[in-house]
């Protein structure tokens, strides 16, 4: 098979991968880090992202409250993630790490506070 | 019914308000726009001339040196920055002499007061940043430098202060002649006035139609600006002017009341009378032309570029009269540069205008030339600064960082008379928006405040126009 | 008058680690001065993740890097004034601010740590052409309506600069419900991160149009549309190659400045290249006891970097209040040489560099494939080799004390050279 080129996001570094697949395993070449490997084979079975994005606070100083996927989500759940968060309102106090909603459109992944308020 | 409508709210259009105030009238003074000094008065050269440039006879000529004079007192009364800074016209060659010598024997024709010609030596020592080419120069030291918008917002509230009915947001769909006077359509409400001034700037000719059949015509000519950061405000001390040629005026260079730098313009003739746009090819023909008078401009500090619309009339001088097919309704039209310089003595000669159509006017007992001064934070000393606080803590509150508004001074700008109601109102009133941010981080602090001192939704609060909405609700 | 040991300007992430660094350090009399009604500064409207993981190994978002800072500073019990507005400072080191509280003040500081960051480039600083109308912001002020504020500032949007906020914010307007119809830039290559190109860009379709610039904007009241072009290698504008784009919105992502109003009217010496004042090795400006870290000195591309910048800025004017910092000293100066916009530090006192001297640069284009080398006074003492660099990713280097062979007015120069060459 035919080698695929793409560039990782983990961190801000961007390396150049390339991920061929052998059989039933990938191998990835240019990640500087194990981190690298996890996410090119990802990409290429299942990309996920994390997703951030903001709440309304209710009777708050501040107006919006920082949030974000705990871990990421399929992309493809994204739009379904954000319009689940689109009906949130929270009340503070709020510590940043909490809880505001298990399961976030159905992901197994929870949306968390990024801030406390 | 109104004893004076005035159409246009403009410099000329406030000038004449706050004249007739002095006056026992019953006047409004009407405009299109969401704010007053919001067409031609916001975008110009801001400079009050010496007045030897018109040519002597004219309107022109006697208008502006009449003017020049009593800008001191206007500007004082009402609190607002003039400065008298004087002016230099540059010569690079023999023939840009004969060109400043005509422009000598002119001034003085038209008994502008203390112009002298200067040697090149004399030049360079008052401005050092010149080119070297410069070979001599017409001096004028009665020349000035205003914020032109500030002046004519201040008018309004002085105006306002005097009786005077402001009424924005009132564009002039027609006029009709009616028994006792006129009256004059807008969208909102139909408003009837004995008497009406027509100060409508580029549009002084289609409001001059809708009474009478075409009798001049003004063209929008259009010009372009750059504005520089505070920190080469200083780069020249005058106004400094390039001798005319048969190409072309040149373009000034000239620090602003505010302290920046202030280039242009360039000039063209265009059609539409609300195309103030800009373009690449005009600024940078402007910026080329500057570099005649000093090639060391640094363009990079420009921190906004502008364009405005001259109201050029095709008849080449003011036309300040009583429409002949049109008793009662006096133009005040093709007021194009020196129109800022002449428009003290415009309001004047407005007003004895009307004196002659109405036979007398009674003078108010109780007029206030003066208007509320403005508290500027920035220009107190530290005790000052420090009793202001105590006294009102919304001045220990920096609204804009660039130029270092207070919240205090934004708040009073809305509750004046003529108050602010947008965005662009309060940033030509107070200054937020005006500096290197451009509005970037005080504009949505703005915003808040205006929607709280207002009541309003912020969603509501708009740039400029009802249309310039800033938010979606 | 109030007097302070070190006076921080600025609580945004180049403050708070430096005011924390100065403490670690054995100074117990700091006071922040924030301008904003909290700490945190930019960081708490960059709600989009991938900070941190220089400093905490671990990938957070803007507010979450905020708060593990200011969580520690409330700890160790430093001061800070809020909603304060510095108003100038002098060489002495006084300090004039205001606020609604304490009305107007005048602080004396033992040294002065500037750390106000900076500020976005307008459309007046890039002169771009046509209409004023409403609808046309700054990507950092739209950011801020948006994330803040929860309002909505236009529907169909373009963004011209792909800097790295202007790629996060349309993938944020993309999911708030509005249409981003292009990403603008003049230069052959994005000045953002690849992986903001990858997951702000490529994941929304949204098209990057490289080698174009704006040449016009439309309507009166708010904006109508835009027009773009390609420009040619000399960014002359191709005639022809017009494209109009029906929009309500401009987003620019042109440029940070450093906000220097402060330390230019303090008499401080800045670089012409970075806007920001010129430092030593320490930190320190060209005013004695006035140290200056983060965006405010040259602006970075990550905010781990500030933060370590911020640190060192910290410890040193910690030393300089404990008189550890040695003044007397030969002091050699950086050169940026071919290929190289500018080094910081700009000034280096040899006797205060402990085993190593870093050196941050940037590089005035995209290269593959060169040599990264360091002359001192002509003599090359260090060639990295570099696989790709960018002017939008600040680079680094190290020298070691013992290369450091130099005398009084020496000059450590860094160029790039081809490969081969």
């Amino acid at each position: 098979m035919k080698s695929k080129e793409i560039i990782c996001i983990v961190c801000p570094n961007g390396c150049y991968l390339e991920i061929e697949k052998k059989g039933d395993e990938y191998v990835v070449r240019g990640n500087k880090c194990p981190r690298g490997k996890i996410y090119g084979v990802k990409e290429l079975t299942n990309p996920t992202r994390v997703v951030t994005t903001t709440v309304k606070i209710k009777d708050g100083k501040l107006k919006m409250l920082p949030v974000k996927t705990r871990d990421p989500i399929p992309k493809n759940k994204i739009s379904a993630c954000m319009r689940a968060v689109d009906k949130i309102e929270v009340k503070p106090p709020i510590s940043v790490g909490d809880v505001l909603v298990q399961n976030i459109a159905g992901t197994h992944v929870d949306l968390i506070a990024s801030r406390s308020v | 019914m109104y004893d004076v409508a005035v159409i246009g709210a403009g410099i000329i259009g406030t000038f004449v308000a706050r004249e007739l105030s002095k006056y026992d009238l019953k006047i409004v003074l009407i405009d299109k726009e969401a704010d007053v000094a919001n067409g031609t008065t916001k975008a110009n050269s801001a400079i009050v001339h010496a007045g030897y440039d018109a040519l002597p006879g004219t309107l022109k000529a006697r208008l502006n040196a009449r003017g020049n004079t009593l800008y001191d007192q206007v500007c004082k009364q009402l609190d607002v920055p003039f400065k008298r800074i004087g002016s230099l016209v540059i010569a690079t060659n023999k023939e840009e002499m004969d060109t400043i010598k005509v422009l000598h024997r002119r001034g003085l024709k038209n008994c502008i007061p203390a112009m002298k010609i200067l040697t090149k030596q004399e030049i360079i020592k008052m401005e050092p940043n010149l080119n070297e080419n410069v070979i001599g120069g017409l001096y004028a030291p009665t020349a000035g430098i205003v914020s032109p918008w500030e002046l004519a917002e201040a008018l309004a509230e002085n105006a306002v202060d005097n009786g005077v009915e402001l009424k924005l947001e009132r564009e002039v769909i027609d006029i009709k002649k009616i028994e006792e006077g006129y009256c004059i359509y807008t969208k909102a409400e139909n408003i009837s006035a004995r008497y009406v001034i027509n100060c409508a700037g580029v549009y002084a000719d289609k409001i001059n139609e809708m009474v009478t059949s075409k009798t001049f015509t003004i063209h929008p000519r259009r010009g372009q600006y750059n504005i520089l950061d505070k920190s080469v405000g200083n780069l020249v001390n005058h106004v400094i002017f390039q001798a005319p040629t048969d190409l072309g005026k040149g373009v000034l260079v000239a620090p602003t009341v505010h302290g920046n730098l202030l280039v242009g313009p360039d000039t063209e003739d265009i059609i539409d009378k609300e195309n103030t746009a800009t373009s690449s090819e005009r600024i940078a023909l402007i910026r080329k032309t500057a570099r005649k008078t000093i090639d060391k401009i640094p363009f990079h500090k420009t921190i906004t570029s502008f364009a405005g619309l001259r109201a050029t009339p095709d008849t080449g001088d003011f036309i300040i009269q009583e429409a002949e097919e049109a008793k009662g309704f006096i133009n005040v039209a093709g007021i194009e540069s020196p129109g800022l310089s002449a428009a003290p003595a415009i309001a004047e000669y407005t007003v004895d205008l009307l004196k002659n159509l109405v036979g007398s006017l009674k003078e108010k007992t109780d007029f206030k030339p003066e208007r509320r001064p403005v508290l500027r934070f920035m220009e107190l000393n530290a005790e000052e600064k420090a009793a202001v606080i105590k006294k009102d803590p919304r001045y220990g509150r920096i609204i804009c960082r660039c130029e270092s508004i207070t919240e205090g001074e934004i708040v009073d700008a809305i509750h004046r008379s003529a108050g602010a109601r947008t965005v662009d109102a309060i940033k030509r009133r107070v200054r937020p928006g005006m500096g290197r941010c451009q509005g970037g981080f005080c504009g949505p602090r703005v915003m808040e405040i205006l929607a709280r001192e207002l009541g309003k939704d912020i969603t509501e609060i708009v740039k400029d126009g009802p249309k310039s909405y800033i938010l979606i609700n | 008058m109030l007097t302070y040991e070190i006076v921080v300007i600025g609580g945004g992430p180049a403050g708070l680690a430096a005011a924390i660094e100065a403490k670690k350090n054995g100074i117990e009399s700091i006071l922040i001065i924030e301008r904003d009604g909290e700490l945190g500064g930019i960081l708490q409207q960059c709600i989009h993740n991938g900070f941190g993981l220089h400093v905490f190994k671990e990938e957070l978002t803007g507010p979450e890097y905020a708060e593990k800072f200011i969580h520690e500073l409330k700890q160790m019990g430093i001061a800070y004034k809020l909603d304060t507005m510095v108003l100038d400072i002098n060489k002495d080191k006084e300090i004039h601010a205001i606020n609604t509280i304490d009305g107007f003040m005048t602080i004396k500081a033992g040294a002065v740590i500037l750390a106000m960051g900076c500020r976005e480039r307008t459309r007046g600083a890039i002169n771009i052409p046509g209409t004023r109308p409403a609808g046309i912001y700054t990507a950092g002020t739209a950011q801020r309506f948006v994330n803040m504020e929860g309002h909505k500032v236009g529907k169909r949007v373009v963004i011209l600069g792909s800097g790295d906020i202007g790629l996060i914010m349309a993938r944020r307007m993309t999911l708030e419900g509005a249409k981003v119809l292009a990403v603008v830039e003049l230069m052959p290559f994005s000045g953002g991160l690849t992986r903001n190109i990858v997951q702000c860009l490529e994941d929304y379709n949204i098209p990057l149009l490289l080698s174009h610039t704006l040449t016009e904007i439309r309507g009166k009241d708010r904006v109508e549309g835009i027009v773009i072009a390609k420009v040619d290698e000399n960014k002359k504008i191709i005639p022809g190659t017009e494209q109009e784009f029906d929009c309500d919105t401009l987003l620019l992502s042109v440029g940070l400045i450093p906000e220097n109003e402060l330390s230019y009217n303090a008499g401080i010496e800045l670089d012409p290249i970075t806007y920001g004042p010129t430092v030593n090795e320490a930190m320190e400006t060209s005013v004695e006891g006035i140290f200056a870290c983060g965006n405010v000195v040259h602006v970075h591309d990550l905010v781990d970097f500030v933060t370590q910048e911020s640190r060192r800025a910290g410890k040193n004017a910690a030393g300089y209040i404990k008189k550890e910092i040695k003044k007397e000293s030969q002091t050699v100066h950086t050169h940026p040489e071919k290929g190289i916009r500018y080094i910081v530090p700009q000034r280096v006192r040899i006797a205060n560099v402990g085993q190593k001297l870093d050196l941050f640069m940037r590089v005035d284009n995209v290269y593959q494939d060169v040599y990264m080398v360091v002359k001192i006074n002509d003599k090359e003492i260090k060639r990295i080799k570099k696989k790709h660099l960018a002017p939008g990713e600040m680079e680094s280097l190290e020298i070691q004390k013992d290369d450091l062979v130099c005398e009084e007015g020496s000059m450590i120069s860094i160029l790039l050279e081809k490969e081969g060459a």
